[in-house]
């Protein structure tokens, strides 16, 4: 094969670097693995820690009234909060570890998690 | 006509340049006329033309050529200051900076493929890194970086083997 003769032994040196690098950045990039749990708050206080696999609602009750959130596979999101702004409702679907949607007003937040403790600075 | 007062001379090497720039234009338009699953996965066939030049006249040579492409490739292409006008100009700048260093390494070792790659990899780090300075001021931008490193790896590999076929064959006569 005359297209491997035009590789000199350093370039598979190289070749094999730029594997590793490409291999070793995925879990640095994409660490804290699958979004497997949602964590919802109310106060600061856990209220409920949910498995993504199941698809359920949540009503938390809060100062202003109640949030609305919905869990389903893989994903979960805040589907109406009393809150003047609607920051939360308009995050949308959250999806990756790290994640998370905070309806200050009403105190009420729900947060994505993975296998491993992803940090706000790297997630946000 | 009357004669101009001032006077362009130009050398057998401003001929060349422009001759190598106008091929690496071409390659340019070839790559943005290859449809990609996913903005900033090219496979950059104009640095075929680069590393071309830098084996055969020089880092020099090479620059000259690279920032013509540029230049004349954003305004073919239509994106001339536009973002994409800086992230290219920022992702040659810096694959340059690092063909000038790697051009070092012993050849017996190293030929056109490491080169293309390391340039490759320096290509897209300079670019993610104006991305995320610049126009995404997110670390979300970084998600991609997998897949970005590993497009670079396949088609740096890629451009690499074709520049070490080209430089292969005897070096075409001088153009005019």
């Amino acid at each position: 094969m005359h297209w491997l003769s035009l590789l000199r032994p350093g370039d598979w040196l190289i070749m094999l670097l730029g594997a590793l690098a490409v291999g070793g950045s995925i879990p640095l990039f994409w660490q804290g693995g699958m979004a497997e749990r949602a964590i919802i708050r109310q106060e600061g206080r856990i209220f409920a820690e949910v498995d993504l696999r199941s698809r359920k609602q949540f009503e938390v009750a809060g100062p202003l009234g109640t949030t609305l959130i919905a869990i389903e596979p893989g994903r979960a999101r805040v589907i109406s909060d009393p809150g003047p702004r609607q920051y939360c409702v308009k995050q949308g679907w959250l999806m990756r570890p790290g994640e998370i949607a905070i309806c200050a007003p009403n105190r009420v937040s729900v947060q994505i998690a993975g296998r491993t403790k992803v940090y706000d600075s790297i997630s946000y | 006509m009357t004669p101009s007062v001032t006077e362009l001379r130009v050398t057998a090497e401003d001929r060349r340049v422009a001759w190598l720039a106008t091929a690496a234009v071409g390659l340019s338009l070839v790559d943005a006329a290859i449809p990609s699953p996913l903005p900033g996965v090219k496979p950059g066939l104009a640095n075929i033309v680069t590393l071309v030049v830098l084996a055969r006249y020089g880092w020099g040579t090479a620059v000259w050529v690279s920032g013509l492409r540029v230049l004349a490739g954003s305004l073919l292409l239509g994106y001339f200051l536009a973002p994409g006008f800086f992230l290219s100009l920022t992702g040659t700048t810096l694959s340059l900076l690092t063909l000038g260093l790697a051009r070092y390494l012993p050849q017996r070792w190293f030929g056109p493929v490491s080169l293309s790659i390391l340039a490759a990899f320096a290509h897209i780090g300079g670019q993610l890194l104006l991305a995320r300075l610049w126009l995404i001021p997110h670390d979300g931008v970084f998600l991609l970086t997998p897949v970005f490193a590993g497009a670079a790896l396949v088609f740096g590999t890629i451009n690499g083997l074709i520049a070490a076929k080209l430089l292969a064959e005897p070096a075409p006569p001088e153009v005019r």
